[in-house]
């Protein structure tokens, strides 16, 4: 299913997709009160564009700095072509240690990877820890959101959910009970884990260090528990130095849910005493989206999630209907480069406001990188058939004034004529599906204009009446 | 040729131009507004701040917070309570038990009311989280007003683990309602000396 009719479907429970607007409106709300408090929070976006900038034009340097910093801390530093690789390498890690129970904070890349059911086909049971992860886990959908994964599902039904693997009560949905539920039912995976796995947020090439950002401590516990951590990471994660991160810390959680900073922001450089730590470098396409220079800026992003909260059409569609693991305008700049084809329809899933750009706390220029690979989709063929042919037809009369006048004064002779019903029927005019045609006008604004400019030169303008000033 | 060297091939042959790295000017608010700014921090993420009364020690507030528990953890000396024994091999069944930890915190931060929690003040890495209740202690005069002096204030030699914890474990993950105490601590105290 593509976005148009994944919207679609997302849009027949009215009630459903304006609860869901508002509370992503809400946490865009919350952001400009957060970012509203900093004075100076433009210099700091512009801060981390350049530093994000600089390391990209730098990245061989600085995956060779951190992966020397890294071994010298006693890191064991592993390297990814694909997501693949990246699963044989975790399940590798796995096997040496014959473990057989993970717990593993949120990844988007391991998402991506489609880590958790490699691992459960050999026999690895994977516990998401994340509540919202955890919940979505037991439910058996993607996450619909980078940080806020389970933002889709009503506390009713997160209440069915738990009510059918944890055994709460049928009618429980206070979001307090469940969460105390999933403490105790998490606390004993914690305790059980052979290995936990988490992402990264930034690794720092000059300590050859990482971070990991939570608010549930979900990540620290489970990593300080079990003799085995293993991170995952895309090669864009790298920041230059260890200052850098008073800029990253500052915008990624304000733009994220207009908190402050998260609870726990956690820095790995050393494996705890006889515990060994893995961090798997994955590039899965980067080193690609990296040769294009009208997309490679999409590898700034920190995900923050901001500009899905902001994205209209996100609000009124879900992170479902985008059928990718990033969804939101970022996941629509970053899908294509993975494949085309299939994610053709993410690039016009925006009405290119602008307003992705405008919360972007590394200034990505999304909406204008939504609009180059739209070019792009049309001139690889991609588009719809029927699109296609009318984007041909239409800029063939937009190229032809003439032509032009001729047919709108068909238009508006055909339009005035056919009744309401067929002209808004959606399978003859599609874009009427939502939309009120406009009422024909009785004449075109050239016609009009001729008819004025010729009556103006009859009667030349008078002389504006110079008042006597005394 | 190996996955890492074809990653590193990749990069140098796909790379922009290099661009420069910007310098990160000061942006130091008003120092004399710093505590201030602290306690309205903690408030906001959610910790209780509490100013040690003259003639009183850290561990008469510890008592007095938490008459009923059993295992307290710590960092900082608590003359007259019973310390459970944590070092860094203590099974993760017993830490499990711990009710209270109590650690010194390095220096706070007012933006934000982070404090930076190194490994040497931990017993154990998972001390802190795995607490049910924390309690950081911090010196008044250590705060600093953001997130780059902060980063000014590590010492990047002796770095292997170390966190900035801003208030309890919190989630919002159910319909956007705030709960306190998800998997970490269920209560923040921030004793300010």
């Amino acid at each position: 299913m593509n976005h148009p009719q994944a919207a679609e479907q997302f849009n027949r429970d009215i009630d459903r997709t304006t609860w869901h607007d508002k509370a992503l409106w809400f946490v865009r709300q919350k952001r400009d009160r957060a970012v509203y408090q900093v004075p100076e929070w433009e210099q700091l976006r512009e801060l981390a564009s350049q530093i994000k900038n600089h390391t990209l034009s730098r990245l061989d340097d600085y995956l060779e700095e951190f992966e020397r910093n890294a071994q010298q801390n006693g890191i064991q530093v592993h390297w990814a072509a694909n997501a693949e690789e990246h699963n044989r390498i975790v399940l590798s890690i796995l096997q040496k240690h014959n473990a057989k129970r993970m717990v593993k904070s949120k990844s988007m890349l391991t998402e991506e990877c489609h880590l958790n059911p490699f691992l459960e086909k050999h026999g690895i049971e994977v516990v998401d820890t994340d509540l919202g992860e955890r919940i979505i886990q037991f439910s058996h959908e993607p996450p619909s959101h980078i940080v806020m994964p389970a933002i889709h599902l009503k506390k009713e039904e997160v209440g069915r959910i738990f009510h059918e693997h944890l055994g709460t009560p049928a009618d429980a949905s206070d979001p307090q009970f469940l969460t105390e539920t999933a403490r105790q039912h998490l606390r004993q995976k914690f305790v059980a884990a052979e290995v936990a796995l988490s992402g990264v947020n930034f690794a720092i090439a000059e300590t050859g260090g990482f971070v990991v950002c939570t608010n549930e401590g979900n990540a620290d516990l489970g990593v300080t528990l079990t003799p085995v951590h293993i991170a995952s990471m895309g090669i864009e994660k790298i920041i230059p130095k260890l200052e850098h991160l008073g800029v990253f810390t500052r915008l990624l959680t304000r733009s994220a849910t207009g908190q402050l900073i998260t609870a726990y922001t956690s820095h790995f450089h050393k494996p705890r005493p006889g515990q060994e730590l893995h961090v798997v470098i994955v590039d899965n396409g980067r080193t690609e989206q990296l040769g294009r220079p009208d997309f490679r800026n999409s590898l700034k992003c920190i995900r923050c999630g901001a500009c899905m909260n902001t994205c209209p059409v996100y609000r009124r569609s879900g992170g479902h209907s985008y059928d990718y693991t990033v969804p939101g305008p970022i996941g629509s700049i970053l899908s294509p480069n993975t494949d085309l084809k299939k994610h053709s329809t993410l690039p016009f899933a925006s009405t290119l406001c602008g307003s992705c750009s405008d919360v972007c706390p590394v200034k990505i220029d999304i909406h204008v990188q939504l609009y180059k690979w739209r070019q792009i989709i049309s001139k690889e063929k991609v588009m719809p058939a029927g699109k296609r042919l009318s984007m041909k037809v239409l800029a063939n009369v937009l190229a032809r004034p003439s032509l032009y006048a001729r047919l709108g004064r068909v238009a508006r002779k055909v339009l005035s004529l056919t009744p309401y019903a067929i002209s808004h029927a959606g399978a003859i005019n599609p874009w009427a599906i939502a939309r009120e045609l406009p009422e024909p006008p009785k004449q075109s604004f050239r016609d009009w204009y001729a008819q004025n400019a010729a009556k103006e030169m009859e009667t030349p303008v008078s002389p504006t009446p110079v008042v006597d000033p005394n | 040729m190996s996955s890492r060297d074809q990653i590193i091939a990749n990069v140098k042959a796909n790379k922009p131009q290099a661009l420069p790295l910007p310098e990160i000017p000061d942006f130091g608010p008003d120092p004399a507004q710093t505590f201030t700014r602290f306690s309205d921090s903690l408030a906001f993420v959610g910790g209780q701040l509490v100013e040690l009364p003259a003639g009183q020690t850290v561990a008469d507030v510890v008592r007095e917070r938490f008459p009923d528990a059993q295992r307290i953890a710590a960092s900082v000396p608590l003359a007259g309570i019973p310390l459970m024994p944590v070092d860094a091999q203590t099974p993760k069944e017993t830490l499990e038990q711990v009710d209270v930890a109590v650690l010194q915190g390095v220096f706070g931060v007012g933006e934000n009311a982070a404090i930076w929690v190194p490994e040497a003040n931990m017993p154990h890495r998972s001390l802190p989280f795995i607490a049910q209740h924390l309690v950081l202690v911090i010196d008044r005069y250590t705060i600093v007003p953001n997130m780059h002096e902060a980063y000014r204030q590590i010492d990047k030699t002796s770095l292997s683990y170390g966190v900035f914890i801003a208030g309890p474990s919190k989630t919002a993950d159910i319909e956007q309602s705030l709960v306190v105490g998800a998997h970490g601590a269920r209560s923040l105290t921030v004793l300010v000396r």
